[in-house]
């Protein structure tokens, strides 16, 4: 049984992630989407680069965060139209074990790119390496909770017409911890401070994010179907 | 009470409430082991609505299902694992094969080792075409596809919405086999159409909403 | 058991009884409000610092506590009639809503008009009014998904859930809130700090919030009843009340 779980588990990703890579603009486009974000800051507040380089860290999140809410639709429309849920709500295995394939794909196919292109844009923009460094830790702890809320409110709307932005109006609020932490952390260490509490917080709440948006997300889908 | 003990699939007094509007109430049937029930009735008459409350999908406003005489909402995660639900959607991606289609539906149901899966494909005559995208084939093909998931499972009850929308002549024959050879082995199916089906050896309930 | 309970949660029961209770805590409402208003504003001692202005707090500070409160209650009531199937508790949480966003954006609001003569501004990032904004952004979430879903037994239960990813979300935010603000530096006179409050100021005080939470439970049992009404419109306890009303 144990066996088959994780059988059942991979075959879910592999799926969620041929699919995703077989549809490649909707991978492309939040990226693109997250490089225009960050493009327009300069625009709207001049050139100077001593102020960009201060505040680019939290730029680079918040345009993670409006890309993360971009890509949430492609977790469950597609099989919410097709009818592939049902069938996985229907299926022998714990809807939570699917979700938890799902969620993880859905974090390889977006966040994880995500992560990348923020420190490439860091480099390019001469960010200081303690900089570049908690952006990419806070990052990693730090996406895999967005996918992970994300998934939980996307089930609640998925189907609804109108959804696009009133995902964003639901999510976006919930997704400010995330964003606090990870910047208090990067400014600390930045002026050199200790920088523990911040990165055990976002541990803590990915840990939280871990065991309660499964049973979410599996509990909406249900709502959604009922 | 307990002379219905034999009933597997029992209805009872089901009632179904879209919004504010009534779409049935006082539904009922009974189905004992190796009998089919065909539901019919005008559009809107919530058809599709009860097979989802039939298999879980979706609870009704009043009433119960039982399997086996107990409430399917005891144990619904056994329950399900008895149900085959072909719905009105295929349930398959497009951008994947026949056959890469299949073989996440056998992951996912509680599959028999009677069908390889490529026998389940010849079955349905989709050999040719097991390793092109879905997204090419035509809707009668990807009906097909979604059906031949009853040959590789061993759910006892298959519950089946409009299966034989799309097919052509030879497909209904293939699919009507098919129900009539489970229902023969003891299983049971429920099935929305409005066409008239021929199953041999079978006794057939009728039900119009 | 379960059976019992939703015999004594019939629609029908509910309508009766909510009846005499808007009335009960309609006048318990009036009376404290009455009580509250004249202590607060004749009797109570303006404080040595901040003078007459901080008369506001009789009617921030209540709307403050009530705007979490409602979204308790309106968590508590979504959750109950999620997992026991219980009309009124749907329609009680969907009734909520309303109300706790506008409680919320009275504290927002007062808050910010105490905030003119303290700091200067209409507005600043103060840790609690932040908190306070993102709560009246989950408030109008809520309602947004409320009047996305049309089915309305979906839409409740849909926001059941909504509200209970709110309800773990808000201590983390308030937290997360509180830990910005002290790390830059913000306004360290939190207003609403008040360890040693001064008896005189306290009663008053103590029952403009009773006030409220007796208006928060009439008025949302008089929504209650008229959503209660439509949708069971055609049922047959609605057809004998309309009855004996036209007779």
């Amino acid at each position: 049984m144990k066996s088959n779980l994780l059988d059942v588990f991979m075959t879910i990703l592999k799926r969620d992630l041929s699919l995703g890579l077989s549809r490649s603009s909707e991978i492309a486009n939040p990226l693109i989407f997250f490089f225009i974000v960050v493009m327009i800051f300069p625009f709207a507040l001049g050139p100077e680069s001593n102020l960009l380089q201060r505040i680019m860290p939290g730029v680079i999140w918040i345009a993670v965060l409006l890309s993360a809410t971009l890509s949430l639709d492609m977790m469950f429309r597609s099989d919410f139209e097709d009818g592939s849920l049902e069938l996985m709500l229907l299926s022998r295995y714990p809807m939570t074990l699917l979700i938890m394939a799902k969620i993880t794909a859905h974090w390889l196919l977006t966040g994880a790119p995500l992560i990348l292109a923020s420190i490439f844009l860091g480099v390019l923009l001469n960010l200081p390496v303690e900089s570049l460094l908690y952006l990419f830790i806070t990052m990693m702890l730090g996406t895999p909770v967005l996918s992970m809320v994300g998934s939980a409110v996307m089930a609640l709307t998925v189907g609804l017409r109108g959804g696009g932005v009133l995902l964003a109006l639901l999510i976006l609020p919930l997704y400010i911890p995330v964003l606090i932490f990870s910047i208090a952390a990067i400014d600390n260490a930045i002026l050199g401070l200790p920088i523990t509490g911040e990165i055990y917080i976002l541990g803590a709440l990915l840990v939280l994010a871990i065991t309660l948006a499964p049973f979410a997300t599996s509990t909406s889908l249900r709502i959604r179907f009922g | 009470m307990y002379e219905n003990t034999s009933a597997v699939l029992e209805a009872v007094r089901l009632k179904c409430v879209r919004g504010e509007r009534l779409i049935f109430e006082n539904v009922g049937f009974q189905l004992c082991s190796g009998e089919v029930l065909q539901i019919d009735g005008p559009n809107g008459s919530g058809k599709t609505s009860l097979l989802r409350i039939l298999c879980g999908l979706a609870v009704a406003e009043e009433g119960e299902v039982n399997w086996k005489g107990r409430s399917i909402n005891d144990d619904l995660a056994e329950y399900v694992r008895e149900v085959n639900y072909i719905g009105h959607n295929n349930g398959i991606k497009s951008e994947l094969t026949p056959l890469e289609n299949l073989v996440v539906a056998r992951s996912l149901m509680s599959s028999n080792r009677e069908f390889s899966l490529m026998e389940a494909l010849a079955q349905m005559n989709l050999s040719d075409i097991a390793d092109i995208p879905v997204r090419k084939l035509s809707s009668g093909q990807c009906r097909r596809v979604a059906l031949s998931r009853l040959l590789i499972s061993q759910a006892r009850l298959w519950i089946l919405d409009e299966p034989f929308t799309t097919l052509d002549d030879n497909g209904r024959h293939l699919v009507q086999d098919l129900i009539a050879t489970h229902a023969r082995k003891g299983g049971n199916a429920v099935i929305v159409t409005h066409e008239s089906l021929n199953l041999p050896e079978v006794i057939l309930n009728k039900l119009t909403l | 058991m379960l059976r019992h309970i939703n015999q004594f949660a019939s629609p029908k029961n509910f309508y009766a009884l909510s009846c005499k209770l808007v009335h009960y805590f309609g006048g318990a409402c009036l009376l404290l409000f009455v009580a509250g208003v004249f202590g607060g504003l004749l009797f109570s001692p303006p404080d040595y610092q901040q003078g007459e202005s901080v008369r506001i707090i009789y009617v921030h500070v209540p709307s403050a506590w009530m705007s979490l409160f409602v979204y308790i209650v309106m968590a508590g009531a979504g959750t109950i009639g999620l997992i026991w199937r219980i009309k009124i508790m749907d329609v009680i949480a969907r009734s909520s809503a309303p109300l706790g966003a506008s409680f919320t954006f009275l504290a927002l609001a007062t808050g910010s008009l105490w905030g003119k003569p303290m700091w200067g501004a209409w507005w600043v990032w103060d840790a609690r009014l932040t908190s306070e904004l993102i709560l009246l952004f989950l408030y109008l979430g809520y309602i947004a998904l409320q009047s996305a879903i049309e089915d309305p037994r979906m839409a409740a239960r849909a926001g059941a859930i909504l509200a209970l990813i709110g309800i773990i979300n808000i201590p983390i935010i308030h937290f997360s809130v509180e830990w910005w603000s002290t790390l830059h530096q913000g306004p360290t006179v939190s207003k609403l700090d008040a360890p040693s409050i001064h008896i005189d100021m306290l009663i008053p005080l103590l029952l403009m919030a009773l006030a409220y939470m007796c208006y928060f439970i009439s008025a949302v049992l008089m929504r209650a009843r008229c959503d209660l009404l439509a949708l069971e419109r055609n049922s047959a306890w609605v057809g004998e009340l309309i009855g004996e009303r036209s007779r």
